[in-house]
């Protein structure tokens, strides 16, 4: 673990990729705390310029609600979807990839040509529709994010368990008369934690990604505030005031950017033989 | 030898280590001088630091490591002072080097040919033309057959022996004063290790070259050094003429090592018990076929295992040798269903171990287990040792707590401390992770152990160890063992009767000494002939 530490810690991108996340997250939890008023409420007169108040320093949107409260009430809501669409994307992923890749033949070639139908189809697209069938709400944005991003992890655990399933443990662990199950889950997984980790750091940039981009287009939860819903609401109003699609798309662009560094640098900290030299 | 001035000296040559390695320096106060026209063995153990001060020369040490004393002096210039330009100019064309596996060493994606052109490329030598030529040349001399069609051939499309040639070829390409040969037979077969030495014996005579010879291998040393200079934990501890160092040897460690080699003579076995049966294997075949079906175009056919039969008594040793490719393993994994084979039968206990599934072959499998090569790769480097040695009896339904307090007793059995149970693999040396796998295989105590080439990745004094300890348990827990190795030394050491496999095919089954001495079969005579170090040990018995 210390180890694991010092070599995160000798990616300087990845370490303040944390110090930037670690900030998101602490604003999402207090956000209750700093902003107790909804911040969907009118605080003062719309289209208040950043810094001409001083309780309202970012400003306010065309309906005079709080910019301020709305980024830190929005963080909340990237960070859910984020993570709990990327949590169910590895629970659907890496069972399809293990069954896949340890049992091989038809099983493989079944679930495969699973994937595969739902990688050819865009994502974005499937993801509108899926928003649209199910009526926009967190759950439904969650599981349709998730529904469109678990294939790259089946495809990976795959690669892995085929890759793992050849080693001598494991035919060590055949012979001595494990059950499938318990060679999958203690001798085989464990091992494949390292890239499973990686990607999913990536993936819950992605699904914020996602998730602004649905809000963006009017699909998001039209009871939480969110960054894309933001954007989207001000872009009508781009030109007479850029602080409403700035601040929103810039928190946005902070966060995915953190996170992509900490991917790469649990990357390098995880898999130290493929890291690149020199770093 | 023609000429007696050194080429190289070597003095007080110091190489530290990057911080928190298992020592401060990789060699430390090295010093040797190579003289034109001679071998000189660089003989140690893995991690002693013998392929270090070659590297050094070479301008190859890895990032972290480097070069803090002492001089190498290549007529009166210090290669280590050199600038990287001055140094690559050397390279190749004074000093030359070729590695221990020739499949990585080449590019496998450019033909021989032109790998070797690219030599001369490097240095601004000859027309293309020219190149051509004389890279067949090269390879005429380094015994290709037919060099015109394999100059046109990929890396792939030559043996293990042929690529190695076309190393020595490149190496050779410019003539170099200095060659180094870094362990180029380990990872080949006898017959063609035989082959390669004698390549590099003559080329040296012929071109009164100096060849520092990197090796782990006595027997190898004994067959072509003219000095050796034997090497541990980064100091030279012996330094002589091969003949004195070999017969004489003065050092402690240097007499250990070579007692440790196995002896080429096999004791007429004490009649083992051959009444009672324990394994008995019939008309065991396994074919793999690859391509073929609809575009594949002509199917592959390679018979790995082609209609084998024997029998292993209670508390037997069989040894099943052949080179790679023989179908050595295939038998080996066929025993234990870790592949299936697709005719024959092997018979344990009454039961047809080839035929059986599901539940069925899960129990019956538990007497017989295997111990596997790698000792780096046979345990799961996420599970702590007591769990690995657990997991089988677990599974077989033995209360976790008695499977943990028999895990305890099984690595007090091989000569482990019983705290090693939480600690992870990686904590042990290969040694010891070795002695780890044999105590999960006897774990769920087993009547049979198949061991699958499982000293061939061991140094030589921890192979005698581990072989020491393999012959103890199989007398006092009355195993079988079916001892799968391509090292005929091993063989002759622990096996109270050989099967000689090549091709797939069974050509010769006795007893080990009737092995050693009156072969039968032609192939299993070259195959003795083969073993590095047996003239001059026969001519030292007399």
């Amino acid at each position: 673990m210390r180890d694991f530490w010092s070599r995160f810690k000798r990616n300087r991108g990845a370490v303040a990729g944390l110090a930037i996340l670690v900030i998101v997250v602490a604003v999402a939890a207090l956000a209750p705390v700093l902003f107790p008023q909804s911040p969907w409420k009118m605080v003062q007169r719309p289209f208040l310029p950043p810094l001409t108040m001083d309780a309202l320093p970012l400003g306010t949107d065309a309906l005079g609600r709080n910019v301020l409260s709305g980024l830190a009430y929005g963080a909340q809501v990237s960070l859910l979807i984020g993570l709990v669409s990327t949590v169910v994307s590895l629970l659907i992923g890496i069972p399809i990839g293990a069954l896949a890749g340890y049992f091989g033949g038809w099983v493989d070639d079944g679930l495969m040509r699973f994937t595969e139908f739902f990688q050819t189809v865009p994502n974005f697209a499937l993801a509108i529709v899926l928003v649209a069938i199910f009526e926009p709400s967190v759950q439904s944005i969650i599981g349709a994010i998730a529904i469109v991003s678990w294939p790259p992890v089946a495809r990976l655990v795959r690669g892995e368990v085929l890759s793992l399933r050849s080693r001598e443990y494991v035919e060590a662990a055949i012979l001595s008369g494990q059950k499938n199950s318990t060679i999958i889950l203690r001798q085989i997984l464990p091992n494949t934690l390292s890239p499973i980790i990686v990607l999913a750091s990536l993936m819950v940039a992605t699904a914020i990604l996602l998730e602004s981009s649905l809000s963006f287009l009017g699909l998001g939860d039209p009871n939480l505030m969110s960054w894309g819903y933001m954007i989207g609401a001000a872009r009508t109003v781009i030109r007479q005031a850029w602080w409403l699609s700035f601040f929103p798309g810039f928190a946005i662009l902070m966060t995915v950017l953190a996170l992509n560094l900490i991917g790469e640098g649990l990357n390098d900290a995880l898999n130290p033989r493929l890291s690149r030299k020199g770093k | 030898m023609t000429d007696t001035s050194s080429v190289l000296q070597i003095k007080g040559l110091q190489i530290a280590l990057p911080e928190g390695a298992d020592r401060p320096f990789a060699v430390d106060d090295v010093s040797y001088d190579l003289k034109a026209g001679e071998i000189l063995c660089i003989v140690g153990e893995s991690g002693s630091g013998k392929s270090m001060s070659a590297n050094a020369m070479m301008g190859l040490l890895p990032d972290l490591v480097r070069p803090t004393a002492g001089e190498i002096l290549f007529h009166d210039t210090d290669l280590l002072k050199l600038s990287e330009d001055a140094l690559r100019d050397l390279r190749g064309k004074k000093i030359a080097m070729i590695f221990q596996e020739p499949m990585s060493a080449l590019n496998p994606l450019m033909r021989v040919d032109d790998q070797i052109a690219e030599v001369f490329e490097a240095h601004d030598l000859l027309s293309p033309a020219e190149r051509r030529t004389r890279a067949i040349e090269l390879l005429t001399e380094v015994g290709i057959p037919d060099p015109e069609k394999a100059a046109r051939a990929y890396p792939f499309q030559l043996s293990g022996g042929q690529r190695q040639r076309v190393m020595i070829a490149m190496a050779l390409a410019l003539e170099p004063e200095i060659l180094i040969a870094d362990e180029p037979t380990t990872a080949l077969d006898v017959t063609t290790q035989a082959q390669i030495l004698k390549l590099i014996a003559d080329l040296q005579e012929r071109h009164g070259m100096a060849v520092m010879f990197i090796t782990h291998d006595f027997g190898v040393v004994a067959e072509i050094a003219d000095r050796v200079a034997v090497m541990q934990l980064g100091k030279i501890v012996e330094h002589g003429n091969a003949d004195e160092v070999l017969d004489h040897p003065q050092h402690d460690y240097t007499r250990k090592l070579i007692a440790a080699i196995p002896k080429l003579h096999a004791d007429d076995a004490e009649e083992a018990d051959t009444k009672k049966t324990a394994l008995e294997v019939i008309g065991l075949t396994k074919t793999y076929r690859s391509g073929g079906g609809l575009f594949g175009g002509p199917e592959r056919v390679v018979h790995a295992v082609n209609d084998i039969s024997f029998k292993l008594g209670v508390g037997e040793t069989l040894g099943v040798v052949g080179e790679s490719g023989s179908g050595k393993s295939s038998v080996g994994r066929c025993l234990v269903r870790l592949q299936d084979p697709d005719q024959g039968s092997v018979l344990l206990d009454g039961e047809d171990m080839a035929t059986l599934t599901g539940e069925k072959l899960r129990t019956v499998r538990k007497s017989i287990q295997m111990i596997f090569q790698d000792p780096f790769a046979s345990l799961n480097p996420r599970s702590k040792i007591g769990r690995i040695i657990a997991e089988g009896p677990i599974a077989h339904g033995v209360p976790a707590k008695q499977a943990y307090a028999k895990a305890a007793e099984l690595l007090d059995l091989v000569g482990l401390d019983p705290s090693a149970i939480d600690r992870y693999p990686h904590e042990f040396s290969g040694g010891q992770r070795q002695r780890i796998g044999i105590a999960r295989a006897l774990a769920l105590e087993p009547e049979i152990i198949i061991a699958d080439e499982a000293v061939s990745a061991l140094d030589v004094s921890i192979q005698a160890q581990v072989l020491d300890l393999l012959d103890d348990l199989k007398t006092r827990l009355n195993l079988s063992l079916v001892f799968i190795t391509h090292d005929l030394r091993v063989a002759a050491q622990i096996c109270d009767r050989i099967a000689v496999m090549q091709k797939g095919n069974l050509v010769e089954l006795g007893t080990a000494s009737d092995i050693f001495n009156n072969p039968k079969s032609d192939y299993t005579r070259s195959l003795i002939e083969a073993i590095p170090g047996r003239e001059k040990e026969l001519a030292a018995a007399g």
